[in-house]
């Protein structure tokens, strides 16, 4: 593998690290649940980065498919969640009034 | 002959399309869903029982581009009673739930047991993940079937430390395929070695497994969710969903991470169980409802469950850790009946006196024998009475514990079934309070009997009849 790939793939993988580590900060500190919501998003945006950045080899090399599949379906599972969440969470806001 | 293992998953998935569909139908297209499924998922056991380790690469693509699945003696061991539980529990939500219930509830609980059945047999690590995903979203929906604001805000949590829980196995698993390039089990067990990759991996799978198992001190989300679900949803929690994170941990740690892992890590998770265990009965001894009572009873099982991977640690491979893995597995079933049958138990005195108040449960031995009897079967599998199941495996688990000279786990296990003895006859005798005359042993068939059975079986079933435990875990298929 070229120092070129491996850069890419440290600058783009831990730049997904920072953004799990900010997202569990975000998750762990603030009570809201929109603010949760956003937070677990980051971080699952952030894993998805580190996977994406794991499927890179070279401008001229096509990327492995495995990870992208494994990001799609996670956006997938990842929407849901939320929106599960947001539901309860309205439900919550309605009783609430 | 067609497979029978993409049959345990997809069944259950037709019948959640089914029941969607034609909800008019909801209960009966539901029970019969239930059926097949459970039938299909028997099936596969015996298949593991009489061939060995069971292999089905969907549509032909083999790893590591395809998805497998695959089953052995311990999957099988926990299809087999994760799909009994299911099944009684589909019998006694077909009496329970109203018409209007009955609609939401027959979707989400197929579609949460194709999760379980598909997590019991994925054989690879992003499957998992996506299993185990779909088990928590459903999971959580059916926990806020009641609709009331503690139910939903205790499922909101739920569903949120679960997001968490899974984030951090998904991060796990990019490690794994950035260090070694697969994902299936076996290969993935092929490829680990001890570095630091693989001991973060293991940290962020096993740590995102406890937090699902609710292992003390992360059990806080789990007694409010599971009290406040209806009784065939809190059934269906406290049994099957948080087992089946602990049969991933157990997994993962068997079968994957066995090279890295230290004495230090198996110490932890063992200190862990044994706050649980403690904890957890004390919780359940002063716990007001029946149903908190039950809930706090299982983060304290859980932690008996976990004080095994200490002692497995400890203990050198040969017969005496296959005892021992047995042992921990038999618990694990156990508790899965026992708990069940609590649950429905519980629910039926909930609902024929209004509450579930231990204190004002006078009477209720006389008003349901029934119910009042398969508490106190589901009991004596809990505390762990012989002939139980759980006497068998505690029993093994205490041997091995001072044959290795840590006595300490000893003493955990020996406070944790006394704790539970009290918070199990605390209930009894309320229940046995006034009220002289018997009215019938058998109040509702359909709900009471599922319960009954579950008890049983824990009491009588899997302590007396086994053996055959044993032979099935024999069928390893990673080795």
């Amino acid at each position: 593998m070229t120092s070129h790939v491996l850069g890419t793939q440290l600058l783009y993988g831990g730049s997904g690290i920072l953004l799990v580590l900010l997202g569990l900060w975000s998750f762990l500190v603030h009570a809201p649940l929109l603010r949760k919501l956003i937070a677990i998003n980051v971080m699952g945006a952030g894993v998805f980065h580190l996977l994406v950045a794991i499927a890179y080899r070279g401008i001229d090399t096509p990327p492995d498919p495995v990870p992208h599949a494994l990001v799609l379906t996670g956006i997938v599972v990842a929407v849901s969640a939320t929106a599960l969440a947001l539901a309860f969470g309205k439900r919550l806001d309605r009783d609430g009034d | 002959m067609i497979d029978a293992l993409p049959l345990a998953v997809t069944l259950p998935l037709i019948g959640a399309l089914a029941v969607t569909v034609w909800p008019a139908h909801a209960r009966g297209l539901g029970l019969a869903g239930a059926l097949i499924t459970a039938v299909s998922a028997l099936t596969v056991t015996t298949e593991v029982w009489s061939r060995g380790a069971l292999r089905a690469d969907l549509g032909g693509w083999g790893a590591p581009l395809g998805i497998a699945l695959e089953a052995d003696g311990l999957s099988a061991a926990f299809l087999a009673m994760a799909n009994l539980v299911a099944l009684a529990v589909s019998v006694y939500a077909g009496g329970y739930f109203k018409r209007e219930t009955a609609r939401h509830f027959w979707p989400l609980w197929l579609l949460l047991w194709s999760a379980l059945n598909g997590l019991f047999l994925a054989a690879d690590l992003f499957n998992l993940y996506v299993t185990l995903e779909l088990l928590g979203l459903s999971a959580a929906a059916l926990g806020a079937l009641t609709g009331t604001r503690e139910a939903v805000a205790a499922n909101l949590r739920y569903l949120l430390v679960g997001l968490l829980g899974s984030m951090s196995y998904l991060l796990g698993v990019a490690l794994v395929y950035a260090a070694y390039g697969v994902l299936d089990i076996g290969l993935v067990a092929e490829a680990v070695e001890p570095g630091p990759v693989a001991w973060t991996a293991m940290t962020l799978m096993i740590g995102g497994l406890i937090l699902k198992a609710a292992l003390f001190p992360m059990h806080f989300w789990l007694p409010p969710a599971h009290a406040n679900a209806p009784a065939p949803v809190s059934a269906a929690l406290s049994a099957l969903v948080v087992k089946a994170a602990f049969y991933l941990a157990l997994r993962l740690w068997l079968d994957v991470f066995a090279p890295v892992l230290g004495e230090a890590a198996a110490n932890l998770l063992g200190i862990l169980g044994a706050g649980a265990v403690v904890w957890g009965s004390w919780r359940a001894l002063r716990a007001e409802r029946l149903k908190l009572l039950a809930a706090y009873s299982t983060v304290a099982q859980m932690g008996y469950l976990f004080i095994a991977f200490p002692l497995l640690a400890a203990t050198p491979p040969g017969l005496a850790r296959e005892n021992l893995l047995a042992a921990v597995v038999l618990l694990a079933l156990t508790h899965g009946f026992a708990k069940a049958g609590l649950f429905l138990a519980a629910g039926m005195v909930q609902k024929t006196a209004g509450h579930d108040r231990i204190d004002e449960l006078g009477g209720a031995a006389q008003a349901l024998p029934a119910a009042t009897f398969a508490i106190g079967l589901a009991g004596v599998a809990l505390i762990g009475l012989p002939p139980s199941g759980t006497f068998l495996a505690k029993w093994m688990m205490l041997e091995q514990a001072m044959i290795l000279g840590l006595w300490w786990w000893l003493v955990v296990m020996m406070v944790g079934t006394l704790l539970a003895a009290a918070y199990i006859f605390r209930v009894l005798s309320r229940a046995f309070n006034r009220e002289p005359t018997p009215y019938r042993f058998v109040n509702d068939a359909s709900t009471e009997l599922p319960a009954l059975l579950l008890g049983l079986i824990a009491t009588f079933g899997l302590g007396i009849a086994a053996q055959p435990l044993w032979r099935l875990l024999e069928q390893g298929a990673f080795g």
